[in-house]
């Protein structure tokens, strides 16, 4: 499977990223420059974590308009793979490829730790290497990720399964101290209906080595290059 | 021609920066304040359009860039000479 690791001005994970993909799960690689309107045929497009343009106005909001961004979602709407890290899933709400938006954390403070994640959809194409109710541990690091959506939004994402990745304790339990930002319902990680466009706060490519202190996001890697 | 916009959170959702100086100012003594909710203002100026293309292309710009209208609203309005900074 070909990725394609998108890189805005600010973006500071693409490297990371793109590493993990290359030289930890040994997949065709390539960069993919905001300013292109080209995909370079690859398979699954990865929006990285990062500040796109400074995070100026909102976060990911000026990105959005990027000239690959158009392409990305066009890209997206005929069935390619989109997967959002931290920056990249705020450009994605931006984009409307997902519902809702993203609000300051409720602390008011950036926050930068490992997390644990409950998976409560392993049936995706991001996370079929993963059980129903597997607790992982990923890092996160953002100031603004605190989901936000309508309750009707909310209630349609629970019913159709969207929601993929909570903010859980270290035994799986959505209390409220573990949901460190705020987020409605614990979200940590979405998809769309139509499951082919992930977006999660916490970063894999963080913890895809054990020298990192994790693997545990590998498998959303492992997930999408399964065949 | 300059217009100003203001955006601000919708009241549905919560604004803890807007707390967060509500409480300080209560703490300061001012007991009165009842609410505080915290906005971005943007002055924009504008060149070689009418004032009524103008009234069209504000609401655009707020509704598509300036603010997200999942968790933002906004008001706008033509500066005249004496409100200019």
């Amino acid at each position: 499977m070909k990725f394609g690791v998108v890189t805005f001005p600010g973006s500071n994970c693409d490297y990371d990223t793109f590493f993990v993909l290359r030289d930890v799960i040994r997949q065709p690689t390539v960069f993919l420059w905001h300013k292109d309107h080209n995909l370079e045929g690859v398979d699954c497009v990865v929006l990285p974590g990062g500040f796109s343009y400074g995070d100026y106005l909102r976060s990911g909001a000026i990105a959005r308009f990027s000239p690959l961004m158009q392409e990305v979602r066009e890209f997206a709407d005929r069935g390619g793979l989109v997967l959002g890290i931290c920056n990249g899933f705020q450009v994605l709400l931006e984009l409307g490829l997902l519902p809702g938006a993203m609000l300051r954390n409720k602390h008011l403070r950036f926050i930068c730790q490992f997390v644990h994640l409950r998976v409560d959809n392993p049936e995706t194409r991001f996370t079929r290497r993963t059980r129903r109710g597997q607790v992982l541990r990923i890092p996160i690091a953002h100031f603004d990720g605190h989901y936000f959506s309508p309750p009707e939004t909310l209630r349609e994402l629970e019913e159709h399964g969207q929601v993929v990745l909570r903010y859980v304790d270290e035994k799986g339990e959505p209390t409220e101290a573990a949901n460190v930002n705020g987020s409605m319902a614990s979200i940590a990680g979405l998809i769309n209906r139509r499951g082919n466009v992930l977006g999660m706060m916490p970063h894999p490519e963080r913890a895809s080595e054990a020298l990192l202190g994790s693997e545990d996001g590998r498998l959303i890697f492992e997930s999408l290059v399964q065949p | 021609m300059r217009v100003r916009i203001l955006v601000s959170f919708k009241e549905s959702v919560l604004d803890p920066q807007g707390q967060t100086v509500k409480n300080a100012l209560l703490t300061l003594g001012y007991g009165f304040v009842k609410d505080v909710r915290q906005g971005k203002v943007f002055e924009i100026e504008l060149d070689g359009i009418t004032e009524e293309q103008a009234r069209r292309a504000i609401p655009e710009i707020a509704d598509k860039v300036l603010a997200n209208p999942i968790i933002e609203k906004f008001t706008w309005e033509i500066l005249t000479e004496k409100k200019k900074v």
